[in-house]
């Protein structure tokens, strides 16, 4: 029972949530084209189902790739920064600046080097989520307790082996909470690749949908991408969570 | 373990401007227990630092010389306040940390006769946050005894554990770590009394001996001599303070 009740205060919210919607559809009389009622969402998502699972499909696969690829070039910028003070030197002020780049910015540019395939969006989702995740590990990777890294030294402990068997673990908590964030910001890197230029993706057929006034179809794609990303959050949250417990100290 | 040398460590020690300590000379006798005690902030560890060529954010104008002339770099074991275990590894991993950190293979036979021996058999399997207070420090005791080293610095090891556990460590150590030179910084008159073979009163103007009991260490904690050497020792604090 414990363990459904945040399933069923969510499913709770949720049919809240739907019948607000459905009421405010009701009592203003809105015409479906400017705000369709859930009933006709529902309807679009059955209707054209296939339509929507063929895009789903091609943006799930950017994120998820875009993921993999932007969590793994940040544990080893994170790995390469704590190793050399060189490349703190260097690298750190280029990382904090590429973030500062707003990325509705680069999109255009990225579609304009790699074109109007799955490489742009990737690109974009790693570009967004490679900093939350390098800077989180990071943290953690510097957070090391002293007295552990004074203990290391006093065993006459490689350099490199103080990294991965003390550090490392000891920032796989402070990973988790980067690649927790790192899930809810992965999808917006894809739609917005896809916003620029794609042929293809729940992005591409919002925008298409909405140039079209087919209101519905375009709030049945949202919701499909939204489930996706709760889900996401939710697997990587659980993931982290288990992680947490078996390198982390539990509290109290 | 190589043969235990005498430590001696003289010289000033300077933090910006300000001395933290000035002409200090401090002589640890060889395979014994040498306490420092004093009040916060005199720079006892400071000392047991600069021993143990850590950092200490103080400029030590001085030396840090053995009896055998060799480098202490390799032959020093440290132990502090807080056991210091890595809460993802288990118990025998924490022993074995040294081991793995040099890149050598750990001993496992060995890890578990040192675990008998500080009376945890059979909790190599355990996580560090299945264990008192008291256990956890005996793992970290363990991890020391592992690395045996001839010189080993202990840092207030026992000083977060309730009386009882801290006289059962006491005695454990004490005995375990017999014949090695112990450098031991403690607040605790009664442990410096029960372990040392020679304790020192660190204040301002420098080290000055403490009398301890005629009988070698591990001092019964009971012993009429034990008692009375302390609480001279506790009068002397209080002075200092």
């Amino acid at each position: 029972m414990a363990a459904l009740a945040p399933f069923a205060r969510g499913l709770a919210a949720f049919a809240f949530a739907i019948g607000l919607w459905q009421v405010v559809v009701w009592l203003t009389g809105v015409p479906h084209f400017i705000l369709p009622s859930p009933e006709r969402v529902a309807r679009a998502l059955v209707n054209s189902r296939a339509l929507i699972a063929q895009n789903a499909v091609v943006t799930f696969a950017q994120i998820l790739a875009g993921l993999a690829l932007g969590a793994a070039l940040g544990v080893i910028t994170a790995l390469q920064l704590v190793s050399s003070p060189t490349a703190r030197l260097l690298l750190r002020p280029v990382i904090v600046f590429a973030q500062a780049v707003p990325i509705f910015a680069l999109a255009p540019i990225l579609t304009l080097w790699l074109g109007y395939g799955m490489g742009s969006k990737i690109v974009t989702v790693v570009l967004i989520i490679y900093f939350p995740v390098a800077s989180a590990f990071y943290d953690g990777l510097m957070r090391t307790p002293r007295g552990l890294l004074d203990l290391a030294q006093t065993m006459n402990a490689s350099p490199w082996r103080t990294i991965l068997r003390l550090r490392l673990p000891n920032a796989v908590p402070s990973l988790a909470s980067g690649m927790r964030l790192a899930a809810v910001y992965a999808p917006f890197g894809a739609v917005i690749g896809e916003w620029v230029g794609a042929s293809r993706g729940l992005g591409y057929l919002m925008l298409l949908a909405n140039g079209r006034a087919q209101t519905d179809l375009m709030f049945a794609a949202l919701f499909v991408l939204a489930a996706f990303t709760v889900l996401l959050h939710a697997t990587i949250d659980r993931a982290g969570a288990a992680l947490t417990r078996r390198f982390a100290e539990p509290e109290g | 373990m190589t043969s235990p040398p005498a430590v001696t460590i003289a010289g000033d020690a300077l933090i910006g401007e300000a001395r933290l300590f000035d002409g200090l000379r401090l002589d640890m006798p060889a395979g014994a227990w040498t306490s420092l005690l004093g009040p916060s902030g005199v720079g006892k560890t400071t000392i047991l630092r600069l021993i143990a060529g850590l950092d200490t954010g103080a400029r030590f104008e001085g030396s840090v010389t053995t009896s055998d002339g060799a480098s202490l770099s390799g032959r020093v074991a440290y132990m502090g306040q807080s056991d210091l275990l890595a809460p993802w590894l288990d118990v025998a991993g924490n022993v074995a940390l040294g081991a793995r950190l040099r890149g050598e293979r750990p001993d496992r036979a060995r890890i578990r006769d040192l675990l008998a021996r500080v009376g945890l058999d059979g909790l190599g399997g355990r996580r560090p946050h299945e264990l008192s207070g008291g256990q956890r420090q005996r793992v970290a005791l363990a991890r020391t005894l592992m690395e045996d080293r001839a010189v080993v610095l202990l840092d207030e090891p026992f000083s977060a554990l309730d009386s009882g556990a801290r006289a059962q460590m006491q005695e454990l150590a004490g005995t375990l770590l017999e014949g090695r030179t112990v450098l031991l910084v403690t607040h605790d008159p009664g442990e410096a009394v029960r372990l040392s073979a020679r304790a020192f009163l660190m204040e301002a103007q420098g080290l000055s001996p403490i009398d301890l009991p005629p009988s070698p260490p591990v001092r019964a904690l009971d012993a009429p001599d034990t008692i009375a050497a302390q609480a001279a020792l506790l009068r002397r604090l209080r002075e200092a303070a």
